[in-house]
């Protein structure tokens, strides 16, 4: 029998690197591949610097050590307008979005996919910190990594659930330190690279700077506008509601007697709405874009759900399910951010997930508001 | 099944005649050509000896033959060198290049415009054909040189150099040709086409990398790109490589000698790998293809797929090409070579067949296989009508 052929996304990484290495070790026929997403600088000429060339270079490095082939295919496009573009519109809209999902939902994987079957692969890997586990009798099922301090669950709801049986996560059974042990003993170059935290493409940290960049001057999103609280006093003046996201506290200037957090955004009015933490949490949330990865579940069930990234997954009761679904938490939940993920789970599986389209107050849950 | 390189555009390999000639000088003879005793003097030898060589192999005097380290460096020092050589007495400064030359030569007389000269591009048209009417109101300027390739890297058209070089002379105005992918698959000559800067690479013709000449004709003013001690007559100062120079010498004397028979072979090859392809494809582009063409290269037009995709299938099989050129496929974005001669590639990929003198018939019949099938699979299986 034919071994595997396996694509495996390759960063120059050390998570992807060592899932190359165990692929390898598997027995399967491992091909390299890297997306180039976007480019850093914005000018013509080509450097080491621009569109992660450094990257590429690691990674082609790894990939020889490994002796399998690594190719680099451009998808700059597709995720400038799928991914930047998205993220841009999103603050513009008062929300604050988590463009990592929606690049493994709609660019990264479904690109590897679509390159994976032009070169006869039969599936399809990344160094994410998840875990899968394929039956011939219940189908495939995607759980959180072992690691629980890099399990990247959080951003792979969004995955089509019938790409689940082709994917592979090797590295999600291990721990960092696990894998950076397993980047030593082969030697790889990339095993004490510093962990990359913040978006790809906002390398220096500051989306503010590429909103500003991006954005039609003068964006209302950065104009000033009122700092009201909930019951509409105004209190001050903000610089531009895509600098805020529910739940934030610095730049609001002081003076209230008491910490204050940013509770609600309205493009409409360009109004920040601020309040103290007891106004922050919010008993429900209406959640959008849902995509499941295993059944749906039904009106009524009680699921588990996270709504950020690193937050404990918290109890929660679905009141309608459809096109978006109406959830009511045990317990009120601080911070419930329009454009976040809300991400579903039965212990550490994964059982699908929406984006946060708002929270919800007591009366709307009453009313039963769908 | 045996790996196919059809990236000979790219670079090749060494000849086994050119590391005989190196060796020696990179273990034994390895004096300073400049030092005043036997090793200096052994290495002086070596060095005007090969000098002597490259210069017989063009049809050059010997003290028109300038060691450089690569193309670039020589097409740089051609385009730079010649601009400050105007700059410094005191002329307006004017380049003047087909639009189709390689990056060494764009980017360079880009740099002369950014430093407050004038740059004119000429469009080149598929069929090979250069803007003279262009070129002819050009010259009225009397630009510090003219630029104009002798076989395109991407797409192997051969522009029409002795035309150029005729009514550029005529005019007193100095030209250069890149040949770097023209020697030993056309002829190269400077005595009968009236060039006066000539740029080669020992790479592409089965030498090492980092060896190049430039000729520069008697008489001509070149300014110097670096300076040091008063190597190839200053013009290109640092001591000198002289294992280089010897493997260049070798290889160019190698590549001319077999010119002839090899470009017919190599034709006949590539026409064949051509009369598969389009056999094969019906939507397939020979890009130049009506167009007085080099005999090594053929870069075809393969609509609605992604040219990365069709590398990498390419190598999964064994199979080296390039989509346009190897120094474009590092960068991002596409041919400028393409986009002259055709305008925008949209959703067309070009891919680059680049024949040498180790590729057999059955290569380009395998190739032309692997190409279809790949071609076939990135389509999703089937070819569309």
């Amino acid at each position: 029998m034919r071994r595997a052929r396996v694509l495996v996304a390759m960063s120059g990484g050390v998570d992807s690197s060592v899932a190359a290495a165990l692929l390898v070790d598997a027995g399967h026929e491992v091909v390299g591949a890297t997306m180039r997403t976007f480019c850093y600088s914005g000018t013509e000429a080509p450097s080491k610097t621009c569109c992660g060339l450094e990257g590429i270079a690691d990674a082609r490095r790894v990939a020889d050590a490994l002796g399998i082939p690594h190719y680099v295919f451009d998808v700059e496009e597709d995720f400038t307008r799928d991914v930047i573009d998205n993220f841009v519109s999103e603050y513009a809209s008062g929300r604050t979005p988590n463009p990592c999902v929606r690049c493994n939902a709609n660019t990264k994987f479904r690109d590897l996919m679509r390159r994976g079957q032009a070169l006869g692969c039969d599936g399809i890997a990344s160094g994410h910190y998840v875990r899968i586990e394929h039956s011939p009798t219940k189908g495939s099922a995607l759980y959180r990594g072992v690691d629980r301090a890099k399990d990247q669950s959080y951003f792979l709801w969004g995955l089509p659930k019938e790409m689940l049986p082709l994917l592979h996560f090797p590295i999600g059974d291990l721990t960092k330190p696990r894998v950076r042990e397993r980047a030593r003993e082969l030697a790889f170059a990339t095993a004490d690279k510093p962990e990359s935290q913040e978006i790809c493409f906002v390398p220096a940290g500051d989306y503010r700077e590429l909103l500003r960049s991006r954005l039609e001057a003068p964006h209302p999103a950065l104009q000033p506008g009122r700092l009201v609280r909930s019951g509409g006093e105004v209190v001050g003046e903000h610089s531009g509601y895509a600098n805020f996201t529910v739940g934030q506290r610095k730049g609001l200037g002081g003076g209230f007697g008491e910490p204050i957090f940013v509770l609600e955004i309205h493009p409409d009015t360009r109004e920040v709405v601020v309040g103290p933490r007891d106004e922050l949490v919010s008993p429900g949330a209406e959640v959008a874009d849902l995509n499941w990865l295993g059944d749906p579940p039904s009106v009524g069930a009680r699921l588990r759900v996270q709504i950020r990234h690193r937050a404990p997954a918290a109890p929660a009761k679905a009141l309608a399910a459809g096109p978006s679904m109406v959830l009511a938490f045990e317990e009120p939940q601080h911070a419930v951010t329009p454009g976040q993920s809300a991400v579903f789970f039965d212990g550490d599986r994964v059982l699908g997930g929406g984006s946060i389209a708002r929270a919800l107050g007591e009366a709307e849950l009453t009313a039963g508001v769908a | 099944m045996h790996p196919i390189y059809l990236d000979n555009a790219a670079t090749t390999p060494l000849r086994d005649e050119v590391r005989d000639a190196m060796l020696p000088i990179l273990q034994g003879e390895f004096g300073n050509p400049s030092s005043p005793h036997a090793w200096g003097r052994r290495a002086s030898a070596r060095l005007e000896e090969a000098r002597e060589r490259v210069a017989g192999a063009l049809g050059a005097g010997r003290r028109e033959i300038y060691f450089v380290r690569g193309g670039t460096e020589s097409d740089n020092l051609a385009i730079l060198g010649r601009a400050e050589a105007v700059r410094a007495r005191r002329e307006p400064v004017h380049v003047v290049a087909s639009a189709i030359e390689h990056r060494a030569i764009l980017e360079a007389s880009a740099i002369v415009e950014q430093r407050g000269g004038r740059r004119t591009l000429l469009s080149v048209r598929p069929e090979g054909t250069l803007d003279l009417d262009g070129l002819e109101r050009a010259l009225e300027n009397r630009p510090a040189v003219v630029s104009v390739m002798t076989v395109n890297n991407e797409v192997g058209i051969r522009l029409p150099v002795e035309d150029v070089a005729e009514r550029t002379h005529s005019r007193g105005v100095t030209f250069h040709t890149d040949a770097v992918q023209a020697v030993g698959k056309v002829p190269v000559r400077v005595d009968s086409v009236a060039v006066d800067l000539l740029s080669l690479t020992g790479h592409k013709i089965y030498g090492a990398k980092g060896t190049g000449v430039l000729f520069v004709r008697d008489g001509v003013e070149v300014s110097p790109l670096l300076y040091g001690g008063g190597q190839e007559q200053a013009l290109r100062p640092g001591t000198e490589d002289v294992a280089g120079a010897v493997g260049m010498a070798v290889a160019l004397e190698l590549a001319v000698g077999e010119q002839e028979s090899e470009a017919e072979r190599l034709g006949g090859l590539r026409e064949e790998l051509e009369d598969r392809l389009r056999g094969g494809l019906s939507g397939l582009r020979v890009h130049g293809g009506r167009a007085h063409r080099a005999p090594h290269i053929l870069n075809v037009g393969i609509p609605s797929v992604d040219p990365q995709l069709l590398l990498a299938g390419l190598d999964m099989h064994g199979i080296a090409v390039s989509a346009g050129s190897a120094c474009e496929s590092g960068g991002r974005g596409g041919s400028h070579v393409l986009e002259a001669l055709y305008g925008p590639m949209d959703g067309m990929a070009a891919i680059r067949f680049s024949l040498g003198r180790h590729t057999t018939g059955e290569d380009v019949r395998r190739a032309a296989g692997a190409t279809l099938s790949v071609v076939s699979a990135a389509y999703g299986g089937a070819v569309p009508a």
